[in-house]
This record gives C-alpha cells, structure tokens and sequence, in this order.
C-alpha cells in the first residue's frame, strides 16, 4: 500500500483525471469570474479592463451591504432550525419510534424531493390574503382573530419568517436522515455503557450522543450554511426577493446585475462575494471544529 | 453498363435537383416573447402559415422565449445567431445592436419595400422615441393607457367620470366607505402602480416630461415627483387597491375588476381581449367606461395627452434582409392589420384597410380615444435604463406600503438614471 502511494505514476493516474476534472469545471470558471470582474461591459457592447472600480463600487454598495445581511441572517436562522429540527428528527427515529420509523422518515423527507416551485406555490396559496384568503388567513378569520390577518408575503418582515419556515420544512429531512445515519453507527454498547452509569434522556443526549456525532453534525452545518448563503429558488419562487429588495439575498442581486441591468462585471464581484462569504463560513466551522479537538 | 450510367445519371440529377432547393428554401424564425397563440405573434404567425402554403421553398418556425429574453439575447447576438425576427424587452439593448449592424434600420426597409405607407404615423412616432430617433422595433400594437371603470358602481354610488386627481380620489373615498374596493392593481406586477406615478407627473410636468428627464432640464427629485410618488403612496396607505396589493398578479387583478370587485383598472388597451372575452367578463361589455388620469392641481399636462405605446418591441435581423425575407415580410405586413382587427379586436401600429363589419364596441370606443389623441407620451420607465427600471418597480412596493418615503423613491431613482 505504501508502496502504491509514494508512486508518482500511480498517484498520477488515480487523482490526474479527477483533479483535471475539477480544475475545467471548477476552478476555470472562478478563475474567469475574477477577470471577469476587473472589466465592465456586456457581449453586445463590448468589455473593457477598469481595475478594481468594481471592488470599490461593491464597498459602497448600500443593496449589496443589505442583500449581505439579509442572506447571513437567512442562513443563520434557518441553519439552526434545520439542524436542530433535524437532530430532534433523528433522535425520534432512533430512540422512540425505533423500527416503526419508515413512515415517518419518508413522510419527513418527502419535502426534499419535492420541487421548490411546486413547494413555493402551495405556500404561497397557505399565506394568500387574496383572491381568497389563504389557509392561515382562513383559520384566523374562523377562529375570530380578524385583526391578526395580513399580506404574510407582501410585507418584508413576515415574508422573511415564511421564506425560513419553508426552508427548514423543505430540508430539514434530509438533515434528519443524515444524523440518522451517524446515530445508527454509535455502538449500542456505547449508550449501554452511558446508561448502567445513569446516564438517561438530555444527560445521555449531550454526554454520550452528541459528541459521537460531531463529525456528522460538522459536515451538516457545512452543506447547511452553503446551501442557504446560496438560496436563489425558493426567494425566486415565492416572492422574487420582494417586496421591493426586502427579501433579496446576495444570489439573487447578482442574477439580477449581472442578466438583467447587463453589467456582467459587477456581477462577477458580486459572485466571487459570495463565494468568499461561502469559504469563510465553512473555514469558520472547520476552526472552530479543530480548536475543540474534534 | 449502359444501365449503371444511366442510373448514376439519373441519382445525380434528383441530388442536385434536391440540393439547388434545399438551398432556395428560406426558414423566417420568430423569437417571441409570448406564445404561439397569443396576440401579435398569432396573427404573425397566422398569415406566415398562410404564405408558407403558397410558397413551398418558405417555411416559418416560431420560438417562445418566456424569461429571460434579454440573456438569451446577448447570446445570440454575441454568436452571430439571431433568428429573423425577435422580441425584445429593452428598446436601449435593441439601439445597442442596431449600432453593431444587427438590428435593421425599419424605415429605410420599409420604404425599399414599397410598405411603409402602411404604418401608422402616429405609432412610428412613438416607437422612434424608444430608440434613439431610429425606427428599430415593429409596431405591432398600439396602446393607449388609463382607467377603466365599472359604470353600474359608478351610477349607483353616484359617481361621474373624475376629470381632476381630486375628484378621482374623492370617489375613491366614497366607495371605500362603502366597502367597495375603489381599484384594482397587480402590485406582483409592479409596473401598474408606477404606471400611476408616470401619469402624475405628465399632468404635472406636461407630455414631454421624460424627455426633459432624459435632457436633464428635470431631475427625479423635483417637488412635482415628489408630489407624485406621495399620491400614489397615500392610495396604497389609504387601502384603495385592496388587500395585499402586492401579491396580486396581472390575471388575478384583471379578473377582480370584470367580476365587479374593484370599480377602477388602471390598465392599457391590450386588456380589449379579456374585456371582450365574456367567458371573463362578468359585468358585461355595457357597464365598462374608460377615462385618461385626470388632471393635477396646477399641472401643465391635459387629458388630452395619453400614455400611448406599441407593445413590446420587435427587431428585425440586419443580416437576413434578402429578397426571400422582403417577399414574406411584404405579405405580412401588407395584412397585419385587417387580420388583427378583424381576429383579436386588436389595435395596432398598422393601417386598417378593410374594418370588420363587426367590431365590438369596447375596441370601437378605444379607437375613437386613440384617434382623438392630441399629445402621446411614453409609459414611466419608457427611457430608463434596464436598472432604473428595476429600481422604480422594485421599490414601488414598499412606497405603497409606506416602508419607503416619497424623497427616498426618488432619490434612489434619480441616482439610477446617472
């Protein structure tokens, strides 16, 4: 083994193809982003070179500053329900509902297969004030709480909360069964041992389980906070980043700069942001990660 | 032998035969921006089928481009591949690639066609305006914009048509009293709400106010705009669009109002195919008024003078102007007209020749306001860059909520036009 390892040629041919893989589809592409963003122009016009004007622009950027925040706390909020949900989710399966966990897991993890259009729209229809009211709307007026009906996704405020409680149902299966799968491999001796110590319910939880489930936990705030910092479909689909900006994150201001006001240069910027913003937060959790020893 | 040579003879001939027309075949391809069967491109498409059945070396193919046109576009553009003919929602993008030699120059065309007596004057004026001077985009609508309002709830709250804003809005205050919801508008849209703010400030400022905007003589900021913007925020607060105006989309507004929900539409002519549609309009043809938006308090502008446009705009490729493509545009062109009139009911920026013996009378009466149009000006965000444009209809929203003051919406638009 260790042979095949210190072999230069057999290195080569195991990780050649796959590093030539993603470097083309990859690593070019951001390459190409960042030149990209030192010019201004569009494939009709033209492009010209303007240094780092596009970085300068971003600075000052109040939209940008805004669709920044929006998105970190977008993805703080709804990491944390997906997670937390998730985790719950997972130790249902595993301890109370045992073998008879099928259904459920499926019915929870129907959502993630589901398409994100499909999902907006019956949300949308949930939240609705009008033609008709909605299914909420609908259960206030029955239930004499005429005062607490409202425009749910017309308003930016509440259009944030709905956006979040759909992300974390629409998800949080998926983090379920992957905790799932990480508590299915904890050694059942561990937790017995755990037990006959007196260990039980939260003490068992955050002495015994959790920590054997870091590794997993880690990969899930990862893929979690990525996949939130880089929401576009769902805001798309349920209320287009409106009303006004109020719900427009850093993906969908970079869409709109780049196809639809043409400046395909600040676009670039504001893709590599985002990408930075990305590494940065992955970087995080792996630093904190190592600094608790795990 | 002599067989064999009298075979390959024979195939050689059949190939060249088949190769010289496959070479003369012609295929004009339209890139729409709505459906097959939808408006200007079904009567494009109707009367092309019809030339292509005459003609068996033509053949016509339509693309719909439903988002992301302005993209698909520049791809496009950038790889040399424009279809024939394509929509285009940015007038500033088409002058872009009539400046590279991609877009055609219409009126030249048109008159090396011998067809350019068959455009309305009027809609080549307004089409001009759109691109810099240059006819780019075929008019092939004609619209004019403004209220249209349910007669029976007008009669029987008492109501006359509102010839001032004041007067509009008193009305509106009259019916929201009476929990009648005074209008209905798609804030979803967007667009019909700024539509609003456009139409006060030409009677503030007069017709030519965005031209004076472009030259720079007037700045977004001035107290009229200002002004402009506060009225159609206190409509919003004032709760006359209804509830939740901004999730309400085009159809949904449409259909509030021709089920006698809403008494007021703000909205332009193209809505005929749905006031017209019985099947959708439940408060029958007879109960349906239009007025232009009234006049403001000292403004310079008159209701004489209306939001006139001509649909969304469609170029011509540059670089497929042969004969093939003459022939066939001379045939549509030469019966767009009377095809769309007599079909859709629909106006547009061609010249009718032969009237339907029926039309209905909604279309009639839009004609008459059409014809008698003294003074045309362009919707708000007609001279607007793309970004303006997103600008002004993004942030309409939280005007009409109240989240955004009148200075703020014309600050940040104002430094959009730089």
């Amino acid at each position: 083994m260790n042979k095949t390892l210190s072999d230069w040629k057999a290195i080569s041919l195991f990780v050649g193809p796959a590093l030539i893989l993603y470097l083309v589809i990859l690593f070019v592409p951001i390459v190409s982003s960042l030149g990209l963003s030192m010019q201004e122009g569009s494939p009709i016009t033209g492009f010209k070179y303007v240094g780092f004007a596009n970085y300068e622009r971003l600075i000052h950027d109040s939209q940008m500053w805004k669709a920044l925040w929006f998105g970190t706390r977008f993805a703080l909020f709804v990491s944390a329900g997906q997670i937390i949900l998730g985790t719950l989710l997972a130790l249902l399966y595993h301890f109370y509902l045992k073998h008879s966990s099928v259904l459920v897991r499926t019915l929870i993890f129907l959502p993630v297969v589901l398409p994100t259009v499909a999902v907006a729209q019956m949300f949308s229809k949930m939240f609705a004030i009008a033609p008709q009211y909605g299914l909420v709307n609908g259960l206030l007026d029955n239930l004499g709480m005429q005062s607490y009906i409202q425009p749910w996704l017309g308003q930016a405020d509440t259009a944030f909360w709905i956006i979040c409680i759909m992300e974390i149902w629409k998800a949080m299966g998926f983090y379920a069964i992957l905790i799932f799968t990480g508590l299915v491999g904890i050694p059942e001796e561990t937790i017995e041992a755990g037990r006959i110590d007196g260990a039980q319910g939260w003490n068992l939880t955050r002495f015994i389980v959790l920590p054997q489930l870091t590794p997993i936990m880690v990969a899930s705030l990862i893929f979690s906070f990525n996949g939130t910092l880089k929401v576009f479909d769902t805001i798309v689909a349920l209320t287009n980043g409106g009303p006004g900006t109020a719900t427009t994150p850093l993906s969908i201001l970079m869409y709109k700069t780049s196809f639809v006001y043409s400046e395909y240069g600040y676009g670039s910027t504001l893709a590599l942001t985002l990408t930075l913003q990305c590494l940065v937060v992955s970087l995080l959790i792996y630093w904190r990660n190592r600094r608790e020893g795990n | 032998m002599k067989h064999a040579r009298l075979t390959a003879l024979s195939t050689l001939l059949i190939v060249s035969a088949f190769s010289a027309a496959e070479a003369q075949k012609k295929t004009v391809v339209f890139l729409s921006g709505q459906n097959r069967d939808v408006g200007y491109t079904k009567i494009i498409s109707m009367l092309s089928d019809d030339y292509a059945k005459k003609n068996a070396t033509f053949s016509y193919q339509h693309q719909a481009q439903l988002t992301d046109l302005t993209q698909r576009l520049q791809l496009l553009a950038n790889s040399g591949t424009l279809p024939t003919l394509f929509s285009i929602n940015e007038p500033s993008l088409l002058a872009q690639l009539a400046t590279k030699g991609d877009a055609a120059d219409l009126e030249s065309y048109f008159r090396d066609l011998g067809i350019y007596s068959k455009l309305n004057p009027v809609a080549v004026q307004i089409n001009k305006k759109l691109t810099g001077g240059k006819l780019l985009g075929l008019p092939l609508e004609l619209n004019i914009e403004g209220i249209w309002y349910n007669k029976k709830i007008f009669a029987d709250n008492g109501l006359k048509e509102p010839k001032t804003w004041d007067e509009m809005m008193a009305a509106a205050d009259k019916l929201k009293a009476r929990n009648i919801q005074p209008f209905s508008a798609s804030g979803d849209q967007k667009w019909p709400l700024t539509r609003l703010i456009g139409g006060y400030a030409a009677r503030k400022y007069g017709a030519d106010v965005m031209d004076r905007v472009k030259d720079g003589s007037l700045k977004l900021t001035d107290a009229g705009f200002v002004e402009a913007a506060r009225a159609v925020q206190e409509m919003g607060k004032k709760g006359y669009f209804g509830l939740g105006v901004n999730t309400i989309d085009y159809d949904t507004a449409v259909d509030t109002f021709l089920q006698g929900k809403a008494a007021m539409l703000y909205m332009g002519s193209w809505v005929l195919r749905d006031l017209n549609d019985k099947t959708r309009n439940k408060i029958g043809e007879a109960s349906v008024g239009f007025f232009n938006i009234p006049a403001v308090k000292g403004g310079k502008g008159t209701i004489n003078d209306w939001s006139i446009n001509t649909g969304l705009t469609v170029g011509v490729n540059a670089k497929q102007l042969d004969k093939a493509t003459g022939d066939w545009m001379k045939h549509v062109f030469s019966n767009y007209a009377n095809l769309a009139m007599s079909d859709l009911g629909m106006l547009t920026g061609f010249k009718v020749t032969k009237t339907p013996k029926t039309i209905p009378a909604l279309t009639k009466m839009t004609q008459t306001k059409l014809n008698a149009a003294k003074n045309g000006y362009l919707w708000w965000e007609g001279l607007f860059s793309p970004k303006a444009t997103a600008i002004s209809q993004d942030n309409v929203q939280p005007l009409i909520t109240g989240d955004l003051s009148p200075e703020e919406y014309m600050q940040q638009l104002q430094n959009a036009l730089k």
